[in-house]
């Protein structure tokens, strides 16, 4: 079962399980979204006295608290207890890709992020001070500005249908092929 | 508290389903953005086509929440240039992280704990967006 469940899971195990995980969050009353943590935590650390945005009752948004402690659970028991140490198998394209770029594939160790670029000595370089930061920065302004991340607007938005979140993903591609295909090669330079 | 620990269970499960299809991984996400794999449009794609139906069975059924109360899903408020511009910002973050806001929570705990630190600059770029939002068209 352990060994099972440690594979990595094909794409038509994990999607149809991620639109459950919509269904249950629609049983406990609440609409699938993560982002909005962003928001609570701002309220958390006092700023709804400046910014009128921010002043929510925290009582009602403590859930979306819960839901990322989870997820932060989920990671390290999926990392602890489910792991492999094949390497991630990506497209022999993306490879090459990669390394034109001078980003090394996917190492043997299991890997799932380049830690030349995400790690605490990556941090030390301009390099990945603008990766980790500037990209935080990008995405907890952009999903404010959007209402919604992946989860809110690409799963559970898409699901019923609405236009706002088609829009919104729309731009997510445009933003990711903008940065992936123009800006990464000029922002890996640094 | 009770009340909460039925989400900490929904994020525990939505960390392992992040986790093991890879979805946080920033090289399947290059990937995607490269057109080079079908992996992430198979999770996107089959997850939203499950997604319609739940929400068709949830309205026609008129189903409850475990607490009794109706199942509303709130619709988004009309416009376009908040989805669009904001999503294409939050799309260049997505691309250079690799990772969108539930990836970011799942790979600090899978052990990539520099990842706090593109967290808590996520929660200064929400700060920045309320500081901003009264002079940002809609």
């Amino acid at each position: 079962m352990i060994d099972w469940l440690s594979q990595p899971w094909p794409w038509y195990i994990g999607g149809p399980l991620i639109a459950l995980v919509m269904l249950l969050m629609l049983l406990f009353g609440k609409q699938l979204g993560v982002s909005s943590a962003f928001r609570t935590f701002c309220t958390m650390g006092g700023a709804g006295k400046y910014i009128p945005f921010f002043s929510l009752n925290l009582k009602e948004q403590l859930w979306n608290v819960a839901f990322v402690a989870g997820i932060i659970l989920g990671g390290w028991i999926a990392g602890t207890f489910l792991t492999t140490d094949a390497a991630i198998e990506i497209s022999e394209a993306t490879v090459n890709d990669l390394a034109e770029l001078k980003i090394d594939p996917p190492p043997p160790s299991g890997a799932l992020i380049p830690t030349e670029l995400f790690s605490w000595d990556g941090l030390r370089s301009t390099r990945g001070v603008v990766f980790i930061v500037l990209g935080g920065l990008l995405i907890g302004f952009g999903t404010r500005y959007a209402g919604g991340c992946t989860s809110g607007h690409a799963i559970m938005g898409l699901s019923n249908l609405q236009w706002p979140s088609l829009i919104a993903v729309i731009g997510f591609f445009t933003g990711g092929l903008i940065m992936t295909h123009l800006l990464l090669p000029l922002l890996l330079n640094l | 508290m009770l009340k909460l620990i039925k989400f900490l269970i929904a994020g525990v499960i939505f960390g392992i389903i992040l986790t093991k299809s890879e979805v946080i991984s920033w090289y399947r996400i290059q990937e995607m953005f490269r057109f080079q794999s079908f992996h992430m449009y198979g999770i996107i794609g089959s997850a939203v086509v499950v997604g319609i139906v739940i929400v068709q069975i949830v309205k026609r059924l008129k189903l409850r929440s475990i607490e009794g109360n109706p199942i509303e899903i709130e619709p988004k408020a009309s416009g376009f240039i908040r989805y669009f511009v904001g999503g294409s910002i939050f799309g260049l973050g997505w691309a250079m992280t690799g990772a969108c806001p539930g990836p970011l929570y799942a790979l600090f705990g899978y052990g990539y704990t520099v990842m706090i630190v593109a967290i808590f600059s996520a929660i200064i770029g929400t700060a920045i967006y309320g500081l901003l939002r009264d002079k940002l068209p809609h």
